[in-house]
């Protein structure tokens, strides 16, 4: 059986990757590799570990794969808060498209938020009913609409991490150098540290490792990852989103649990450093300070989200607009703060695949293609995890 | 959202005031600002996130960790050839 899993291994991690050779991400794809560290994994693990990885890439990397089909069965992965679209609120989504609709505005937005539905609809329907939505792939391509569209509000829906937060905030720095008085970010950032934090204080909670989210670990460091495994005592590994990344991610912390150790230990060397990157982390902190956040399917968690500081509210759409009254509640049926604590798995909600599907998502975590239950829909529907 | 992906440097330029730079992915090139990484270099890797390269790819430390990696794994003689988990092992001695 096992055996057999390996031949899906390598059937599993080499199909999608038969084109030319790219560096730095080739390496990490390998099936050779692969196999190895699985078979370290099997040989080392005695007893029932649960494992977290944070970051929505990481969950559809590990799906898509079938990763957590090939790990020992004492290995338990469950699905973090990582995925910003994910967790954007409701009411934000109902605030960009209020904002869309008015005259003379274009919105701008990532693509993957376009089509997260808000209470009613969404920005894609905006769109068709009249409202000029625009999908970007820079903020700086935002602030380019804005330079070549002076007799219109450019209005940039600026969701994300930490790992987005920099560039969100070059953009507002590089509008003001140019004394642009026509754009303006909706922002809607959310911060990790904050949300383990919460994760770890909850009683039910089941998680005894975690794989950080490399790309934020790259913008921000590991320092702050420190306080987080001595407290907790769980061990905690920055880790990439390729096929060997995640497998050398999980043998670490399996590693450390096995060992009854709780460090925090870098397997995502090629891009994180502990520091981070402290230009990016300037300039967040030039143009964002910290504030309590809602999160979709969690609720209001403490300083755990970014806002535009008052230095700079000429650029603040929540302000030019006044959209703060716009607030709307969640359904009910949904079971997505569940899942993103690691408590619940897909599968288990009573409407996933039936009433909730990526086509009409009902929660946070069938929005976006990086969230946990879109994964499973996508990748195991019709197994039982 | 937050992906990004690797490509190699191949021109810096400046733009309204930007460094910015032409990013090769395998033959795909187009154009990333470069703010965020201010030490980088021509011919040097970064990592891409919605147009902003957000770090400096560490080649010697990615290769040592490669090889460490095979090497620890070649010298514990596993080849993914006989998955045994840990506990069936300890349990058929």
């Amino acid at each position: 059986m096992l055996q057999a899993l390996t031949e899906a291994t390598l059937y599993l991690l080499t199909k999608n990757n038969q084109t030319n050779k790219m560096r730095f991400l080739d390496e990490y794809r390998d099936p050779e590799m692969a196999k190895k560290l699985l078979a370290k994994i099997h040989a080392t693990v005695t007893k029932p570990w649960v494992i977290m990885e944070i970051c929505g890439g990481q969950t559809h990397a590990i799906m898509k794969n079938g990763i957590d089909q090939l790990l020992p069965p004492e290995i338990e992965l469950v699905h973090g808060p990582g995925c910003p679209v994910c967790v954007t609120p409701l009411e934000k989504i109902d605030r960009a498209i209020a904002i869309a609709q008015q005259p003379d505005v274009i919105l701008t937005s990532f693509g993957d938020m376009l089509r997260v539905p808000g209470s009613e609809k969404d920005l894609f329907m905006a769109q068709a009913e009249g409202a000029d939505v625009r999908m970007v792939y820079s903020p700086l391509e935002a602030v380019k609409t804005a330079r070549e569209n002076p007799d219109k509000q450019v209005v940039f829906f600026a969701v994300g991490f930490e790992t987005t937060a920099p560039g969100n905030a070059m953009a507002i720095v590089q509008a003001a150098r140019e004394n642009l008085t026509n754009f303006s970010e909706l922002a809607s950032h959310v911060l990790v540290v904050p949300a383990m934090r919460f994760l770890l204080s909850q009683p039910e909670i089941r998680v005894q490792g975690f794989l950080a989210a490399g790309h934020v670990c790259t913008v921000m460091g590991w320092k702050d990852y420190e306080p987080l495994a001595a407290e907790f005592q769980v061990p905690i590994v920055p880790t990439g989103f390729e096929p060997v990344d995640i497998l050398e991610g999980i043998l670490m912390v399996v590693e450390q649990l096995e060992k009854g150790i709780h460090q925090v230990e870098n397997q995502y060397i090629r891009s994180v450093r502990k520091e981070g990157n402290p230009a990016a982390q300037k300039t967040i902190e030039l143009v964002f300070e910290v504030s309590d956040t809602q999160w979709r399917g969690i609720g209001l968690l403490p300083a755990s989200g970014l806002s535009i500081r008052d230095t700079f509210a000429a650029f603040d759409a929540e302000k030019k607009f006044n959209t703060q009254d716009i607030t709307v509640s969640e359904p009910e049926q949904c079971i997505s703060g569940l899942i993103m604590q690691g408590i619940e798995k897909p599968p288990h909600c009573s409407v996933f695949g039936n009433e909730c599907t990526p086509e009409h998502p009902l929660g946070a975590t069938m929005v976006s293609s990086e969230g946990a239950c879109a994964a499973y829909y996508k990748y195991q529907q019709g197994t039982t995890t | 959202m937050c992906l990004a992906v690797p490509g190699k440097v191949i021109e810096i330029t400046e733009e309204g005031g930007l460094k910015m730079g032409r990013i090769d992915y395998n033959g795909t090139v187009n154009s990333t600002c470069l703010e965020l990484v201010p030490d980088i270099e021509v011919g040097q890797y970064t990592v891409v996130h919605a147009g902003f390269a957000l770090s400096i790819i560490n080649e010697e430390e990615a290769q040592k960790s490669l090889d460490a990696w095979a090497e620890l794994l070649d010298a514990a003689g596993v080849d993914g050839g006989d998955i045994i988990p840990a506990h069936k092992k300890q349990s058929d001695q």
